[in-house]
């Protein structure tokens, strides 16, 4: 416990953990809409882009000041938006390449301003390459104002237009038809989505900043069919996982603080995509063996019930075997949970060896209303 | 002699450089025109993945087996990508956006726990350090030459076969998949194919440009092709030439400006995308924008033949034909009057005597054309309305 309060206590793990969190909850809740608006990708193209903003943000402050870094982050990135615009608007090149274009080529520009500045031997250059794969170490208390201010601008600009945001996401049309300046919200979402990026610029690196605002939506999106739902859980899937990721970080052997926080989200990921109610693969995967059994069920007691009107015996036993040659594989298992609940009961029928099976009362009504539905489909 | 040029430092830098434009154009084209090319983004950072782990198994950092074995990496990528995709609990684009980020995670975890020492470190895996290849040598019959050299050249060979032999099947699968399928062609596996040689030529020019400046080689290239042609073999000739250009011109620049050399060779193809945007000969802003204002100008003169029809038998014929009523009936100020009556004099359409604007038998012929174009004779139709 003691230790606990020793770890909590410690100035940097406190900064690590609120940048995390403001970056998780930022990230995570504007994701929402990147994921839901399927401009995913963007969010990638947006976090390469912001390298050259990084380098010329530093050029321009002369040292590692983080509040000139993140303005010409944003700058940067959103320049690079407004290239994939008019790349796919005014040219005959697809979506994918534009973001392929402004991803890779404002990337390579990042790489040209930075070895630019090591070249030009400045001292304080040091904190710069953290900015590729992110440093949870590095931030100081000074950042997470910085941090805090923008993460406020952007949620508090999302819950101001929330009805907005909602109907331009989900019917741009509708909403252009009650006047709403569809346009407008659009490159505010994504202006906001740059906003996040380079809130997590420092811990996560531009590499990895993509996943950031794609992974915490796409967990959510599992477990919620709400927008409301969605966002505030996406917001909380991704301040744990910053939070997780960067006290690993913090306190191991000095791994990248990005790759962390990106795998313990992923892991998070497919948790959501096996196990989320009604929509996780591990759900549907026993829905659908609970419904392949019930199919065989009724079959069974369908084929039951043929044969005993067939010799006229409303006792009839059908030998197993035979059974098992009409039915496959599970018939035992389907005879077995009929008899349980007391649908087909065992009988013997002499001479013949062997088990035998014949409807009681309630199989029998069971498989004529089967059949009754079948007739009915059919005609 | 050979050797000697093969182990001078520039020529070996840009020789380099320009086989990973070629190798990633020849594959890139048809990624760009599939409207699969963030599968290169997607790819070029998950072989990072295979790189670490074929390190960590043969200790292998080079050579056709450590190649083959990293871009495994990549074509998992993809299939991971889709099997996400089909379970339809995510969009593709998230898909994209879930799976090559944690691949790249793992990758960089790996080296950073496992391979502090060797030469493949977290700075490497983004940049890449094409200005050193030539430290790096191999013996090929007596000769050294670079090795990054070496793998770069047997990779553009394979992929220059693979897209010249199956040039008929690739362009059919790319343009019309169902077509190619129907033909007994197997797009898929085609697909499956190209994406295996992209992984491949992403690990072979690993070492020389790092995993996201490869992503501007493969894509910018063929996109800045795309804008200059509509032919299949000239996009491709197209994407080679600019990459071989941006690799001797990005060389030079950044010597000059002594900045990453890597950075500049890719930031030369997009100094190329955006020259084939502006002054492309069909698709480029500028001759969008020229067809745009000819268009206008055309159906001006077209207004003003027909208003000068309308008026020419009627007895307010001379005060209808005078400049001043251009202005005033046909609401154009004084500039774009002066402009469309250069253009009609300039056609032959009009004639100007003492400020009575007159029209010209042809200039007639076209104004009825405009007003009567079920009386145009067809053989005329085309081509003078193309030209007025």
């Amino acid at each position: 416990m003691e230790a606990l309060f020793a770890f909590l206590g410690d100035y940097t793990i406190q900064n690590v953990l609120i940048g995390a969190a403001l970056l998780g909850l930022s990230s995570g809740a504007l994701g929402a809409f990147a994921v839901l608006r399927q401009q995913s990708l963007l969010g990638d193209a947006l976090s390469h882009a912001t390298l050259p903003g990084v380098a010329l943000g530093f050029m321009a402050a002369g040292t590692r000041h983080l509040g000139s870094i993140m303005l010409g982050a944003l700058l940067t990135g959103a320049a690079a938006a407004l290239l994939v615009v008019l790349l796919t608007q005014r040219s005959r090149l697809k979506t994918d390449a534009a973001l392929g274009i402004a991803l890779s080529t404002f990337f390579a520009l990042g790489v040209v301003l930075l070895t630019r500045i090591q070249q030009s031997g400045n001292a304080s250059q040091g904190g710069l390459d953290s900015f590729l794969f992110g440093q949870a170490a590095a931030i100081l208390r000074s950042d997470l104002w910085v941090m805090a201010a923008l993460a406020l601008a952007a949620l508090g600009l999302l819950t101001v237009l929330w009805k907005e945001f909602k109907l331009a996401t989900f019917d741009p049309t509708f909403a252009r038809s009650l006047g709403l300046p569809v346009m407008l919200l659009e490159t505010a979402l994504t202006v906001m989505i740059a906003l996040a990026i380079v809130i997590g610029l420092q811990m996560v690196g531009v590499v990895l900043m993509a996943a950031m605002v794609v992974a915490p939506a796409a967990a959510a999106r599992q477990w919620s069919t709400r927008l409301e739902g969605m966002v505030l859980l996406s917001a909380a899937i991704g301040a744990t996982g910053g939070v997780a990721g960067a006290v690993l970080s913090a306190t191991g052997r000095n791994l990248a603080t990005g790759p962390l926080i990106v795998l313990t989200i992923t892991a998070i990921v497919l948790f959501s995509l096996l196990a989320a109610p009604e929509r996780g693969l591990l759900w549907a995967a026993v829905q659908r063996r609970r419904a392949g059994a019930m199919l065989h069920d009724r079959r069974v007691l369908a084929t039951l019930l043929r044969l005993s009107d067939e010799h006229a015996d409303r006792a009839y036993g059908a030998e197993q075997g035979m059974l098992k040659v009409l039915h496959g594989l599970g018939t035992v298992a389907s005879l077995h949970g009929l008899e349980r609940r007391g649908q087909v009961r065992r009988v013997e029928h002499m001479p013949e060896e062997g088990i035998h099976w014949a409807l009681t009362e309630s199989g029998r009504e069971a498989a004529e209303q089967t059949l009754a539905e079948l007739e009915a489909g059919e005609s | 002699m050979i050797q000697a040029v093969l182990t001078n430092i520039p020529f070996s830098i840009m020789a380099t450089g320009a086989l990973v434009g070629i190798a990633a154009t020849l594959v890139g084209t048809f990624l760009v025109l599939r409207r699969s090319s963030m599968l290169a983004d997607a790819i070029s950072h998950s072989i990072v993945f295979g790189i670490a782990i074929v390190w960590l198994l043969t200790g292998l950092a080079s050579g056709p087996v450590q190649i083959f074995g990293a871009a495994l990496t990549g074509v998992l990528t993809v299939v991971l990508i889709e099997m996400l995709t089909a379970t339809r609990r995510v969009k593709n684009d998230a898909a994209i956006g879930l799976v090559f980020p944690a691949l790249f995670s793992a990758g960089v975890l790996l080296l950073n726990v496992y391979a502090r020492d060797v030469h493949i470190d977290a700075h490497t895996v983004l940049l890449g350090e094409i200005g050193f290849v030539w430290l790096d040598t191999v013996s090929l019959g007596g000769i050294e030459v670079p090795r990054a050299l070496v793998s770069m050249a047997s990779l553009t060979l394979v992929n220059l076969a693979f897209v010249s032999i199956l040039y008929k099947e690739l362009k059919l699968a790319t343009f019309d998949e169902g077509l190619a399928r129907s033909l007994g062609f197997y797009p898929g596996v085609l697909f499956y194919a190209l994406l295996t040689l992209t992984s491949s030529t992403a690990v072979a020019a690993f070492d020389a440009v790092g995993a996201i400046l490869f992503v501007a080689f493969v894509i910018v290239p063929p996109s800045a092709a795309y804008l200059l042609t509509d032919r299949l073999w000239r996009m491709i000739l197209y994407g080679c030439a600019i990459s071989l250009i941006s690799s001797v011109g990005g060389y030079y620049l950044a010597v000059m400006w002594n900045v990453s050399i890597g950075g500049m060779m890719a930031l030369a193809t997009g100094a190329f995308l955006l020259l084939a945007l502006t002054f492309g000969p069909r698709y480029g802003l500028i001759a969008q924008e020229l067809r745009r204002r000819g268009e206008s100008s055309r159906n001006d003169r077209r207004a003003l033949v027909v208003h000068l029809h309308n008026h020419e038998t009627a007895p307010e014929r001379d005060e209808e034909s005078t400049p001043e009523a251009l202005r005033e009936h046909l609401r154009w100020n004084a500039v774009r009057a002066q402009r469309v009556l250069r253009g009609a004099l300039a056609r032959e359409l009009v004639t100007l005597d003492a400020d009575n604007i007159r029209l010209t038998p042809g200039g007639r012929a076209l104004a009825r054309e405009v007003l009567e174009p079920w009386r145009r004779p067809v053989a005329a139709a085309a081509t003078t309305t193309r030209r007025r």
